[in-house]
């Protein structure tokens, strides 16, 4: 690690992270596609419908995701709100880690 | 070896807290590391049925030190495990103090679920409290001391809960001996235990010491305490309140809440701290539903996810120990020099994700499954969502925002090899378990018919979390880091606390100043001017008349009277005066 031309950084690179949006893309459709060729035992109705997990984690995650920045403009605070932020090096670590 | 199936597991670990502070260095730490594992296999060995009991006070039946059935074994099982990588992980630790206290802490725990009546089951529950303070303490920060302070006020609040119910239960016609409550003839008692229990919990509104607490914790000590005083509470809610129906709606808005709040978290620690109080949802509500899939569901979750939740508090520590931050806004790009710290909380961050072929999916999905099976369509929504949501809070933003993100031009060693070791083990269960779960079913209490590995689960799991997948980066923009804390119920205690300070600070010091303004500097200095001056100025009230007969000019008289003034202040009056003053007085008296 000590000459940095040799770092690992592969995750930056745009090019890598361009290849990574299409492998989610395509995961995802795939995962769609193979509903087509299993047999579903729906327990209760509504999970019947195709494609339905798929649409439950795209909406339910954006939901939560909508609901968590909306209660956060309620709920964010300052860090020192309660008046405890010290920056600090705890004064006899026991986790030894300060460096 | 009788006498062996006669001794309680936590007196083990008793035992090897005092020991602990005999060793040092190597030994101690290996000391450390063999306890667990020898807790462990005595747990292994222990038969089946009612092993210790003592006498009580006469008319309470005895104490019931070591009842020991499957369920019991289970979490016994699981706590010796996790004690043993946390305290491998553990190694770099230099100070005694926090493993004696850890020791305690799991002692207690696992003397709870060993307990086979109310008061042992007491006794340890406030054990297990304090000690467990004693670990938080133990990171000995300004920050740390007051989270354990809130904490065990929360803590003794709940055990208080505990105690009352216990006291009416018994007092009411009912026994010290711990098994499962009746619903339908739930009592102010019973409600009562399960108040204490949830608690411990983190049910809605009591939830706070946990992501409050917890995060403040040192690294060890967050490993630690993410496994025991929560699953303990899992524990005594499948024993006594299975079946109990608010525990399926209060395990529902766990998961949900747990999940909100970990969004809007910045410290990673705090993240994985609300991801517990997600977790302990599924397995609250297991509890609720009460069939026996589901306390085996519940049983098996809890076994691994101590497991991966132990794994990533520990890659969380690690990168706390390396870079000493644990906001989400000063981390980033961790991955190009700490990979194997990435893999290993890749794989805990999949597992608790419930993604196939890790211990998560053959786990939390029984709990799911038991929701299908009784038919209950709005708890099983709540739980498939909250699976999604796992993967959105824990399973990628987690990695994500510590690994990669942005680089933030930190270039840490790689963790500890003690670390990496704890680590890889805890990482290579979480697959086992996901392949081969078997091994883990057999354990549970009751047999699991139950095939997680069907074509139409992995297909729909894998939907599920795929497209929470593409919702977090597609979001992404919105899920920016903000250097924040957000609200929690502790507000009401913290913010509460402080309001009563300056409440009390106002009123009384305002009583204390007002009595000072109108008693001391008011009344009491009247009485003294009046005792130094009045009986001179009643004198000369006295005498000016006197002084008007024989005639005195105005001027002698204002000399004569500061004359009086100054004798009287020195209190040397001529005995003429003095004579003829007392003589005035006499005749004053005389005459009232």
């Amino acid at each position: 690690m000590a000459d940095p031309k040799k770092e690992f950084d592969w995750f930056d690179k745009p090019s890598s992270r361009k290849l990574l949006w299409w492998i989610l893309w395509i995961t995802c459709g795939l995962t769609v596609v193979a509903e087509l060729f299993i047999h579903r035992h729906p327990h209760f109705g509504i999970d019947g419908f195709f494609s339905f997990y798929s649409v439950m984690g795209f909406v339910g995650c954006a939901a939560m995701i909508l609901v968590a920045k909306g209660l956060g403009v309620f709920l964010k605070r300052n860090e020192n709100y309660y008046g405890d932020l010290e920056e600090e090096t705890p004064p006899d670590d026991i986790d030894g880690n300060a460096s | 070896m009788e006498m062996l199936a006669n001794i309680p597991p936590s007196f083990l670990l008793f035992a090897g807290a005092i020991i602990t502070v005999l060793l040092r260095g190597t030994a101690r730490n290996i000391f450390l590391v063999a306890l667990p594992a020898l807790a462990f296999v005595h747990i292994a060995y222990l038969p089946s049925g009612n092993g210790l009991q003592i006498s009580f006070l006469p008319g309470f039946g005895d104490l019931e030190m070591l009842r020991v059935d499957k369920l019991s074994k289970a979490f016994g099982y699981i706590f010796t495990l996790n004690a043993a990588a946390a305290l491998l992980f553990a190694f770099y630790v230099k100070k005694a103090v926090q493993h004696t206290a850890a020791l305690v802490y799991i002692g207690s725990a696992l003397g709870v679920v060993f307990a086979g009546d109310l008061i042992t089951l007491y006794i340890y529950w406030e054990l297990m409290a304090v000690s467990s303070t004693f670990v938080i303490l133990a990171r000995d920060t300004f920050k740390a001391k007051g989270a354990a302070f809130r904490y065990v006020m929360v803590h003794i609040f709940g055990g208080l809960l505990l105690l009352a119910g216990i006291v009416i239960t018994f007092s009411s016609g009912g026994s010290i001996a711990f098994d499962s409550f009746d619903y339908s003839g739930a009592n102010l008692g019973t409600w009562l235990i399960l108040g204490g229990f949830l608690v411990n919990a983190a049910a809605p509104g009591v939830s706070a010491w946990l992501s409050d607490a917890y995060p403040e914790a040192s690294v060890t000590g967050g490993v630690i305490l993410s496994a025991y005083t929560t699953k303990t509470s899992v524990y005594v809610l499948l024993r006594a309140f299975h079946g109990w129906e608010p525990l399926i709606w209060i395990g529902c808005i766990m998961t949900v809440f747990g999940i909100i709040y970990a969004l809007l978290e910045n410290d990673m620690r705090r993240i994985l701290a609300y991801s517990i109080i997600n977790q302990v949802g599924f397995m609250v509500c297991a509890a609720g539903i009460g069939t026996d899939m589901a306390i085996s569901g519940a049983t098996a979750h809890a076994f691994c996810h101590i497991i991966y939740k132990s794994l990533l508090w520990m890659s969380a520590g690690a990168v706390l120990y390396r870079t000493g931050i644990s906001r989400c806004t000063e981390l980033g790009g961790l991955y190009k020099t700490m990979p194997l710290t990435l893999i290993f909380g890749t794989i805990g961050a999949l597992a608790i994700s419930a993604v196939p072929l890790t211990s998560g999916f053959t786990s939390k999905t029984i709990i799911i499954a038991a929701t299908e099976h009784e038919h209950l369509l709005w708890p099983w929504i709540v739980l498939e969502l909250a699976s999604a949501g796992v993967f959105l809070h824990a399973g990628i933003k987690f990695p994500y925002f510590v690994f990669f993100n942005q680089d933030r031009g930190l270039r840490p060693k790689e963790a500890p090899s003690t670390m990496l070791w704890a680590m890889g083990i805890l990482s290579f269960l979480c697959i086992y378990l996901g392949i081969r779960p078997q091994a883990l079913y057999d354990i549970l209490p009751y047999t699991v018919d139950y095939q997680a590995y069907t074509v139409s689960h992995v297909v729909t799991q894998m939907q599920l979390l795929m497209f929470s997948a593409l919702v977090f980066f597609l979001f992404l923009p919105m899920l920016k880091r903000t250097p924040t804390i957000s609200l929690d119920t502790d507000w009401i205690y913290r913010k509460g606390g402080q309001f009563l300070y300056s409440t009390c600070d106002y009123l009384l010091n305002g009583i204390n100043a007002l009595a000072h303004k109108t008693l001391i500097a008011g009344f009491t200095k009247s009485v003294i001017r009046f005792a130094e001056e009045g009986p001179t100025r009643l004198l000369a009230w006295i005498l000016t008349p006197i002084w008007e007969l024989s005639g005195t000019s105005k001027e002698q008289q204002v000399k004569l009277r500061d004359e009086l003034n100054e004798k009287a202040q020195k209190g040397v009056f001529p005995i003429g005066i003095t004579a003829c003053l007392s003589v005035v007085i006499l005749g004053i008296l005389f005459f009232f």
